[in-house]
């Protein structure tokens, strides 16, 4: 090949990359990625069953509370503590109002609040503890001890302030619960990437000239998730029963507007007059609830990362 | 490392005392005063107790006063109690509450792990699933609502454990499966996951080559490397159980030291306020720090004295 | 690989057992350290099977209740609410005390006497009373108790309840800071009360007061021991040294768990006495207390859970009785806020709910619907006030429409704006506000929103006016109307309605200072028709204090303005 005697000029070569994101390009087209993702998620039964559970439980949030003709509010002291019945098909509480209408209600504020705080907490807590796990050193010194103190003052102190400064309401309940609800999933994201960081694919990929944020994106979460989604699915329970407290300190949604977490705690006391199902209407749908974020959030870190099929 | 416990104890210093000074601040600024009372208190009294307990004067004094009277390691009086001081409550409080919180954690960390390992082991097979509904059952259904129902069926009902108060090992059972079950499922959730990624890992799958037996593979490296996202929740945690949960040892009448961080903000008790706030960071500040030192021990790679790059 | 995992297991459940092991050593150091100092030097750790055991004859009539909180003091003087003063009320006793029937009856005094203007009164002591260490009661220790809780450097949240007394309340007021030593003793030499000799007391009022005989049975005027109290400022802190003169004594109080009291050998009435002791728990969760005494690990038991109540009440349950209290339940108009400031608007607001649905189906207590201010069971000169006063306004929802229209129209208002009821937080009264906020929404097409806050955030923002309508309650100080009455007199300190009629002050003013009974209660009568016809506060309902007690417990009582009481109680078990 030499032998035409080409002298071999610099204009002959080109840099690969001067940009560190076609470091690792694979230059074949990955056309059917989310195509790929949603076929394997359709595959696993168990994540479908989720995701029809999400999609059933939503509707029925929607439409519910107009389904059997009774309002959220309306009272009828003749008809307390009724068991089920044809009339009333999840019973009514203590002031003789509807449960199954109640509870669609209730279904609506759960729902919203749960999914938004578990959805605030993973984006605040991933971006703090990237960061703070990737910078190392002074910088996660000084994050984590910020993270520290925040988590150290006591938190009801900060909810009567918010609830002297603050309206009531829905927006007012979500910053409550992510003010320092993120702490954990920061503290375990930086857990994560502090180990990930030594991984030889990710010193590899860093030797390649790749920056922070890229490692960050395309090595550090992937390869975390399943730990992180594990805690976004366990914060939307934690959420919906931390709505009950606030609501109950005055920060909540005002009665007689329900929500699963007001309406288990208020259910309470009926365990002992043997009154369970005003109980188990709502914890029955908050496991429900639960059981279909975390097969669904299963399945879809398996979809994401084929690494993991069997 | 000797130097970096050293950096981390004046890290701590530091912390503690932005902890105590925000505190401070909030509790003063949010309404109500540790004597109101819905009904009539003359001016006199109430003027009275405000000089008694030096609430009368100027904030930065009272600031100075109560780090001063830190710094001898008193905590103050309570404001609601002429006959236990905040030191009394943590000293008769804290073992109360360390035992129950330590038996929980015990039963969540042994069950939880277990469960994770053999979840993750056995993946989309029955144990992964009764491990599944297990947890989901411990996360979806709080302390309070399991502490009722095993008071009415277990106590009650079948009679075969006493109700309450805190008088006899029995009786720490009921209190510390009902603080139990949450960490417990969410430490199997978290095993069950991480295992799964380790698993999935390049190393292993070399080992496996290697020909490595299964439980060596299992216990050398699939454990040890997925350990960790557990290690680092068990210190909040752990910092939360042993401090008391205020409806737990409310439910089970345990005089644990649960009610000071509830209590003390309801009733503007201030002294208390701050001595529970204290005490709770403190031990947070040494658990967070354990877990940054057990990274190390699991991971020799992981850097977190600093001195990397 | 389950070999290593068994291994790890069990070493944790060996960790377990460590734990567990340690608990019974600790609970015997805490026992030890606790019982050293005592003669019975017992090591128990179940304090009920225990006492049964140390017994020689018979069963031990050992009586459980549960007083729901730690005592913030057992301290007459510096007790304050119902979680000291239901122990305080079996360990001590003072001048007088009630009769299971109410009435007053001699207790630590034999007799009294009053001057002709009602100002000056004299107590003779019974000659054979004794404190639980043997000293005789005397005339110096109630005089000294009184003056201890008056003194204003020991911060007695209580003291007011002696401001009866003449130069109390100069005393208790001095301005700490600026007084000096010598005024600050002649101020507290210029109080209204001198111990004559050993057994008897005189004590100067600063006006008459016609209550105050009832007065001397509450527990700010128990005695207290001078030589202990000077000798051990802290004797009250802890059992060691603890000593009382009334039908019990301080046996035992593990902080945060329980107290023990024990029948007082050296009471003047023992034989009257037929408990051995008295143990109070100190659970706050009513639930758990009540699966305890279904499971007959107390007694009696009171508060009962709401539904619990319901339930009961519902099945005719032997063992459920309701007590009169005296306490109302009732909601506050803010009278500077449009169109509160109408008195139309708010009577028709008032006459809008129905009481008895709320009583028997939302609170559901065995409460009494109230269409006035003052409870039941107050002596008026003949019968009872309430009785005597009857129902001084009535429900009725047509008049209540017509009213509300009239009062709008008079404010200048088409309808009724959306307004908010404020309430503490508390399953019970958002279960009241919940229906009162239907029945105004069904009965007057007026809309609300509720708005509960955490309790002190309620306080502040009643002080401020920031309210429309709050809820509120009030618990009577003394058996007397006038605990009810004067709280709604113009910038009376607990007048959050801000109401002011110079009609009703006169008419308090004047009850406050006539001598003549028949004049006084008629005062007062026509002082609440007034407050009624007004209606800057809506009654909603007297409190009841709802109870269960086993069928083996006799002889007990509730006197209106206390906890049951267990003096004279006995236990007859087959």
């Amino acid at each position: 090949m030499m032998k035409n005697n080409e002298q071999l000029t610099k204009e002959m070569f080109q840099k690969v990359h001067d940009n560190f994101e076609h470091a690792e390009k694979i230059n074949r087209p990955s056309v059917s990625y989310w195509a790929d993702v949603w076929r394997r998620i359709k595959e696993n039964k168990l994540a479908m069953l989720g995701l029809i559970l999400i999609i059933s439980l939503s509707i029925l949030a929607i439409i519910g509370p107009y389904i059997n003709g009774y309002s959220y509010y309306e009272q009828n002291f003749m008809e307390k503590n009724l068991k089920p019945n044809a009339e009333h098909w999840f019973g009514t509480d203590q002031l003789g109002r509807d449960i199954f209408t109640r509870v669609w209600y209730g279904a609506r504020i759960s729902l919203f609040i749960g999914v938004m705080a578990a959805l605030i907490d993973f984006l605040v807590g991933i971006i703090y503890g990237g960061i703070s796990g990737m910078a190392s050193g002074r910088t996660d010194n000084i994050m984590m001890r910020i993270a520290e103190i925040l988590y150290a003052i006591p938190y009801l102190l900060m909810v009567i302030l918010l609830m002297v400064v603050m309206e009531q309401g829905l927006w007012t309940i979500i910053l409550a619960m992510t003010l320092t609800g993120w702490i954990p999933m920061a503290r375990l994201v930086r857990g994560q990437v502090l180990q990930m960081k030594e991984q030889e694919f990710v010193q590899a990929s860093e030797a390649l000239g790749a920056k922070t944020g890229w490692v960050l994106r395309k090595h550090m979460i992937p390869n975390t998730m399943g730990p992180i989604l594990v805690n976004v699915t366990l914060t939307v329970p934690t959420a919906i029963f931390a709505e009950a407290t606030l609501s109950f300190l005055g920060l909540g949604i005002p009665a007689p507007q329900a929500s699963w977490g007001t309406m288990a705690n208020d259910a309470l006391d009926s365990i002992l007059v043997g009154n369970f199902y005003q109980l188990f209407f709502p914890a029955i749908l908050i496991s429900l609830t639960m059981f279909a974020f975390n097969v669904f959030g299963d399945g879809l870190r398996d979809a994401l990362d084929p690494k993991l099929r069997k | 490392m000797f130097r970096y416990t050293l950096k981390r104890l004046g890290w701590a210093i530091v912390t503690l005392w932005a902890v105590i000074t925000i505190t401070f601040l909030l509790m003063h600024s949010i309404p109500g005063n540790p004597f109101a009372k819905e009904g009539t208190m003359p001016e006199a009294v109430y003027n009275n107790l405000q000089h008694y307990y030096n609430l009368d004067k100027p904030l930065v004094v009272q600031y100075g006063l109560y780090l001063k009277q830190l710094a001898q390691f008193d905590f103050g009086p309570s404001l609601k109690s002429k006959t236990i001081t905040v030191n009394d409550y943590i000293v008769n409080g804290f073992p109360v509450s360390l035992h129950l919180g330590m038996q929980a954690l015990v039963i969540a960390i042994a069950f939880g792990l277990i469960f994770g390992v053999i979840a993750s082991l056995n993946r989309n097979r029955w144990p992964d699933y009764v491990s599944m509904v297990l947890s989901i059952i411990g996360i979806s259904v709080p302390s309070f609502i399991l502490a009722t129902f095993l008071i009415n069926f277990v106590a009650v009902e079948w009679g075969l454990l006493p109700v309450a108060t805190w008088s006899s090992w029995s009786h720490t059972v009921l209190p510390s499966v009902s603080l139990a079950m949450m960490p417990m499922a969410y430490i199997a959730r978290l095993m069950r996951s991480s295992m799964l990624e380790v698993l999935g890992q390049d190393y292993i799958n070399t080992a496996r080559a290697k020909g490595i037996a299964k439980h060596m593979i299992i216990f050398k490296h699939a454990i040890r490397n997925a350990i960790l996202p557990v290690v680092t929740v068990l210190g909040i945690i752990t910092a939360n159980l042993v401090t008391g949960s205020f409806i737990i040892e409310q439910i089970f009448g345990i005089p644990g030291m649960g009610e000071m961080f509830v209590k003390g903000i309801f009733n503007r008790d201030y002294p208390v306020i701050l001595g529970s706030t204290i005490f709770y960071a403190a031990i947070l500040i040494f658990l967070v720090f354990i877990v940054d030192i057990a990274y190390t021990f699991i991971d020799p790679r992981i850097k977190i004295t600093g001195e990397s790059k | 690989m389950s070999k290593k995992l068994l291994a790890v297991f069990s070493l944790l459940l060996v960790l377990m057992f460590g734990l567990a092991g340690c608990f019974s050593g600790d609970s015997e150091d805490v026992t030890k350290d606790d019982s050293t100092d005592t003669a019975d030097t017992s090591t128990d750790t179940d304090t009920s099977e225990d006492t049964e055991s140390t017994n020689d004859g018979g069963e031990e009539k050992i009586l459980h209740l549960n007083n729901s909180s730690e005592p913030g003091a057992l301290h007459p003087g510096l007790a304050e609410g119902t979680h000291d003063s239901w122990p305080l009320n079996h360990l001590f006793e003072g001048l007088t005390k009630k009769s299971p029937d109410g009435e007053v009856e001699p207790g630590m005094a034999e007799k009294w006497e009053t001057s002709e203007d009602g100002l000056e009164w004299t107590f003779f002591l019974k000659q054979d009373v004794n404190w639980s260490n043997g000293d005789p009661v005397t005339a110096e220790d109630f005089k000294y108790a009184w003056l201890h809780a008056l003194d204003p450097n020991v911060g007695s949240s209580y003291a007011y309840q002696l401001y009866y007394l003449k130069g109390a309340t100069e005393y208790n007021s001095a301005d700490i800071e600026a007084v000096s030593d010598e005024d600050l003793t002649k101020l507290r030499e210029e109080v209204g009360i001198e111990a004559v000799d050993e057994k008897t007391l005189k004590v100067t009022l600063a006006q008459p007061t016609p209550y105050f005989l009832d007065l001397t049975s509450f527990y700010t005027y128990f005695p207290i021991n001078k030589n202990v109290q000077e000798e051990n400022p802290e004797w009250y802190q802890e059992a060691d040294g603890y000593v009382s003169n009334g039908a019990f004594t301080l046996e035992e109080w593990k902080h945060k768990e329980s107290i023990t009291l024990k029948k007082n050998e050296n009471y003047y009435d023992k034989d009257q006495i037929n408990l051995d002791g008295i143990n109070f728990l100190m659970i706050e969760e009513a639930s758990t207390t009540w699966q305890m005494y279904r499971n007959g690990e107390l007694d009696f038991l009171y508060p009962l859970p709401q539904d619990v109540v319901g339930q009961m009440s519902e099945n005719d349950d032997p063992e459920f009785n309701i007590a009169p209290d005296l306490a109302i339940y009732y909601y506050n108009f803010n009278t500077e806020k449009k169109p509160f400031n109408n008195a139309k608007v708010r009577k028709a607001l008032s006459m809008a709910i129905n009481r008895e649905d709320l009583v028997e189906f939302v609170a559901q207590g065995g409460q009494q619907p109230a269409y006035g201010v003052v409870p039941e069971g107050i002596n008026d000169v003949d019968g009872d006030f309430r009785q005597n006063g009857g129902a001084l306004f009535e429900s009725d929802l047509e008049k209540a429409k017509a009213l509300l229209a009239e009062g709008l129209k008079e404010e200048g208002m088409d309808s009724m704006d959306e307004f908010v009821i404020l309430y503490n937080t508390s399953e019970g009264h958002q279960a009241i506000a919940s229906a009162i906020q239907e029945m105004w929404r069904k009965n007057l097409d007026v809309s609300t929103k509720l708005e509960n806050v955490e309790f002190q955030v309620k306080l502040d923002r009643e002080k401020a006016g920031d309210f429309m309508v709050s809820r509120a309650g009030w618990i009577g100080d003394y058996v007397d109307p006038m605990t009810f009455m004067d709280l709604w007199v113009t910038d009376g300190p607990y007048n959050d309605a801000n109401w002011s009629n110079t009609e009703y002050d006169s008419l308090i003013e004047k009850a406050k200072t006539t001598m003549d009974a028949a004049e006084r209660m008629d005062a007062m009568h026509q002082a609440e028709q007034i407050l009624m016809d007004e209606m800057p506060v809506m009654p909603i309902y007297f409190y009841t204090k709802p109870f269960t007690v086993k069928p083996y417990v006799k002889d007990i009582y509730t006197p209106i303005n206390k906890y049951t009481q267990f003096h004279y109680a006995d236990i007859e078990k087959e």
